[in-house]
């Protein structure tokens, strides 16, 4: 026991000031939140430096020349066109798909409700092939004794031909994209008071206009991010394009599968140089969508 | 005239059955019980917010009891005010009107005229977000009556402001009251509030709504 722990309490007898006053003062703890900003970085940089060593790889494997090379290849150009039209397309439709679903799920409960929100998970879940398989199964399944088929139909009645083609591509994106708008657009509506569409009916909305000119506006910023997702998501798709729209060069070749095809035939350099333009790609898209986002929301 | 017969309300785990209650036309009507023994649910059920397993619910002569919230005829102030976040105060004030239809002239006169009654002409421009307690309440209560509804709601429309703010909103619920002569029920735990205010008063209390005066 210290001497000023043993006089807590009493009266110093020079100054008649209480000795717990001094000894407490001299027993405030400076605590450091240093140590909470050193776990906290170490660990989350640990993700951040992986991707900026990743890059600086491919940066470091690759040259200017090597990426001029590929990008003056005819084959890379139409992909890079053909992917950014799919991925535009494929993200549009995911976030008009995407937001009455996520509105549905978020605001009402009924019959069935489980069992759809599990279902928009399945082309999360599924593995990238087969998710591919089966839509080339589904458009070439035979039924009824006539043996009816959904490709045949759209080529020769309707004349717009979807497998192996620019649509497949499409399609193939929209599968897995849309279904992170759908969990995007759920939270969104979540994270939305629906007290502000209850009061809104009562002044003489309907439940369409109180979704429209209420909930909706709302849910700007969760569409952009869903819009961005679901671009990035598309951008990065491969296996079910593969399987559905086949790898034809100039046809359904999008940057995803030309690292592929690059890859394939040895073309290493030129492989590296699509990867990095796809990583621009997105870098370009995901800022502008971003700031397309708080430029509407602020 | 609101008039409730014999009303089934639910909410959550509780039932509360055969709530009756008669509001004559123009009459300011204060309702008042413990926190969570159905008011806002029995205000709900009225707007149409709730449906109610049974019983009638009647403006007038009219059976508004499967009718949708929107063509009620009613001004609903909630507890929280709802106002919308992404519109002024001049947009929520024109948003009924919008929705029937008025021409640009009448709703930017009708606007001014209940921003004026209410004293907020100065807030028309602004958002929501930066608004005080006691704005907000206005902008709400402006929102509710600016399309003159039949019937006026209020769920503890001065509970969450301070005493001054308060005597205000209070004042001006009673110019309200003779000016536009809207039937009015007006939940509240204030004694004064209520003695200040209302025509007739009722107490929800173990499940039956007792007329007190």
């Amino acid at each position: 026991m210290t001497t000023n722990e043993s006089n807590v309490g009493e009266p110093s007898p020079s100054s008649g000031i209480p000795s717990w006053t001094v000894s407490s003062s001299l027993q405030i703890r400076r605590r450091s939140d240093v140590p909470f900003f050193l776990v906290m970085g170490g660990l989350s940089s640990c993700f951040i430096v992986l991707i900026v060593l990743l890059i600086s790889a491919d940066l470091a494997f690759t040259s200017l020349s090597d990426f001029r090379v590929a990008l003056s290849k005819p084959e890379i150009r139409a992909a890079f066109r053909l992917t950014m039209l799919t991925c535009t397309v494929a993200a549009i439709l995911s976030v008009l798909a995407a937001t009455p679903l996520g509105y549905l799920l978020s605001r009402y409960r009924f019959p069935g409700r489980f069992i759809i929100d599990t279902l928009v998970d399945i082309p999360i879940v599924l593995p990238p092939l087969v998710l591919g398989l089966s839509l080339l199964i589904l458009f070439h399944l035979p039924i009824g004794r006539s043996g009816w088929e959904l490709e045949t139909w759209l080529r020769d009645t309707v004349g717009f031909p979807v497998t192996y083609r620019w649509p497949a591509v499409v399609l193939a994106q929209f599968s897995v994209a849309c279904a992170f708008a759908v969990r995007t657009m759920v939270v969104t509506f979540d994270q939305i008071n629906p007290r502000a569409e209850d009061v809104a009916r009562t002044l003489g909305c309907t439940r369409a206009q109180a979704f429209l000119k209420i909930a909706l506006p709302q849910a700007v910023r969760g569409m952009i991010v869903a819009l961005t997702i679901s671009w990035a998501r598309a951008l990065g798709e491969f296996g079910p394009i593969l399987v559905f729209a086949g790898a034809t060069r100039m046809r359904t070749e999008v940057l995803s599968t030309t690292v592929f095809l690059e890859l394939s035939v040895g073309q290493l350099n030129a492989a590296v140089a699509v990867s990095l333009l796809m990583v621009m790609m997105a870098f370009v898209v995901l800022l502008i969508l971003r700031s397309l986002g708080a430029g509407l929301t602020s | 005239m609101i008039g409730l017969h014999q009303v089934t309300i639910c909410a959550g785990g509780f039932c509360l059955s055969n709530l009756s209650m008669q509001i004559q036309s123009g009459q300011y009507a204060v309702l008042m019980g413990k926190t969570g023994c159905g008011k806002t649910t029995l205000l709900e059920s009225i707007c149409g917010l709730r449906s109610i397993p049974s019983g009638k619910i009647y403006i007038g002569d009219i059976d508004i009891t499967h009718f949708p919230p929107g063509d009620r005829q009613i001004g609903y102030v909630p507890q929280d005010l709802a106002l919308f976040p992404t519109l002024n105060v001049q947009e929520h004030l024109a948003f009924a009107l919008r929705l029937r239809k008025t021409s640009a002239n009448q709703i930017a006169e009708r606007t001014q005229q209940m921003a004026e009654v209410l004293g907020i002409t100065h807030l028309l421009s602004r958002r929501i977000q930066g608004l005080s307690g006691g704005e907000s309440q206005r902008v709400a209560l402006g929102r509710a009556l600016v399309a003159q509804p039949k019937i006026l709601l209020l769920d503890e429309p001065l509970s969450a402001l301070d005493e001054s703010t308060r005597d205000e909103m209070q004042v001006l619920l009673q110019r309200l009251k003779q000016t536009t002569g809207v039937t009015t029920l007006h939940i509240t735990h204030n004694s004064a509030e209520a003695a200040a205010l209302a025509d007739i008063r009722y107490r929800l209390e173990d499940g039956i709504l007792h007329l007190v005066s």
